[in-house]
């Protein structure tokens, strides 16, 4: 668990660059990953787009993701190589395992609330509706300590 | 989008629904509505870089990220969003400054 991460790889290539350059590209991205034994979990290519700002005279560029699982070791030569490369203006490499993680656990957190929340609301209609009926509150009370930490 | 964005003073716009028929004399309170995290609101957890759409409410037409006394986006929120601008950014997804 601790030797496997996630890497978030978005590069923009030039928009003089054809379609064979980026998938060019994107093979030569594949074997590296290949080569330190990583797996490519998901390639996306978001086409040509339009930047926010000009880069080298560039207005637009073609924008490719790829989901790598693996070491840093492997992102380090990738990036090394994206940097080398003259077609790509721009690259960024980010690690999203502990951030998806981070997000999971509040995901997860919300959902235990709710339940909890879930669980108190029919206390009070149920109060108002038989009001002297004294047990069915401590019931209520009874049921809530009870509750289980998920 | 952004009208979204109700623009009030910081400091008199912290506390709460005040009684609006105070008078003229307040009339910024007038305009006050409660502003909600909208992170917090639509249960995002996480903010996506990667999302254009996502961010551009809070990147003006200036490109400066949105203070969140303006977007009432929660602190936690907020730091989030923040890098996730700034990596969109690096990226030339939404720019670093327009003139």
């Amino acid at each position: 668990m601790s030797g496997q991460r996630q890497y978030e790889l978005v590069y923009v290539v030039s928009p003089q660059a054809s379609e064979q350059d980026v998938t060019d590209l994107h093979a030569q991205i594949e074997a590296t990953v290949a080569r330190f034994g990583a797996q490519l979990a998901k390639t996306e290519n978001w086409g040509r787009r339009k930047l926010a700002y000009e880069i080298g005279g560039h207005k637009e560029g073609t924008y490719v993701l790829e989901v790598i699982d693996g070491q840093g070791d492997a992102m380090k030569e990738i990036d090394r190589r994206l940097k080398v490369n003259e077609q790509v203006l721009r690259h960024l490499v980010v690690r999203v395992d502990e951030e998806l993680r981070a997000a999971g656990r509040v995901r997860a957190r919300r959902q235990v609330d709710a339940q909890r929340h879930a669980d108190k609301r029919p206390a009070p209609p149920a109060g108002p509706a038989d009001a002297a009926s004294q047990p069915d509150l401590e019931a209520a009370e009874d049921d809530l300590g009870g509750q289980p930490e998920a | 989008m952004a009208d979204e964005y109700k623009r009030s003073s910081g400091r008199g716009g912290r506390g709460g629904q005040r009684n609006a028929d105070k008078g003229v004399g307040q009339r910024r309170t007038l305009f006050r509505r409660r502003k909600v995290c909208k992170f917090c609101a639509d249960k995002i957890d996480y903010i996506d870089y990667k999302d254009v759409r996502m961010l551009t409410p809070f990147v003006p037409e200036r490109g400066k990220i949105l203070p969140r006394r303006i977007s009432g986006v929660c602190a936690a929120h907020q730091r989030t969003l923040q890098t996730a601008i700034k990596r969109a950014r690096q990226l030339a997804l939404v720019p670093y400054v327009t003139d």
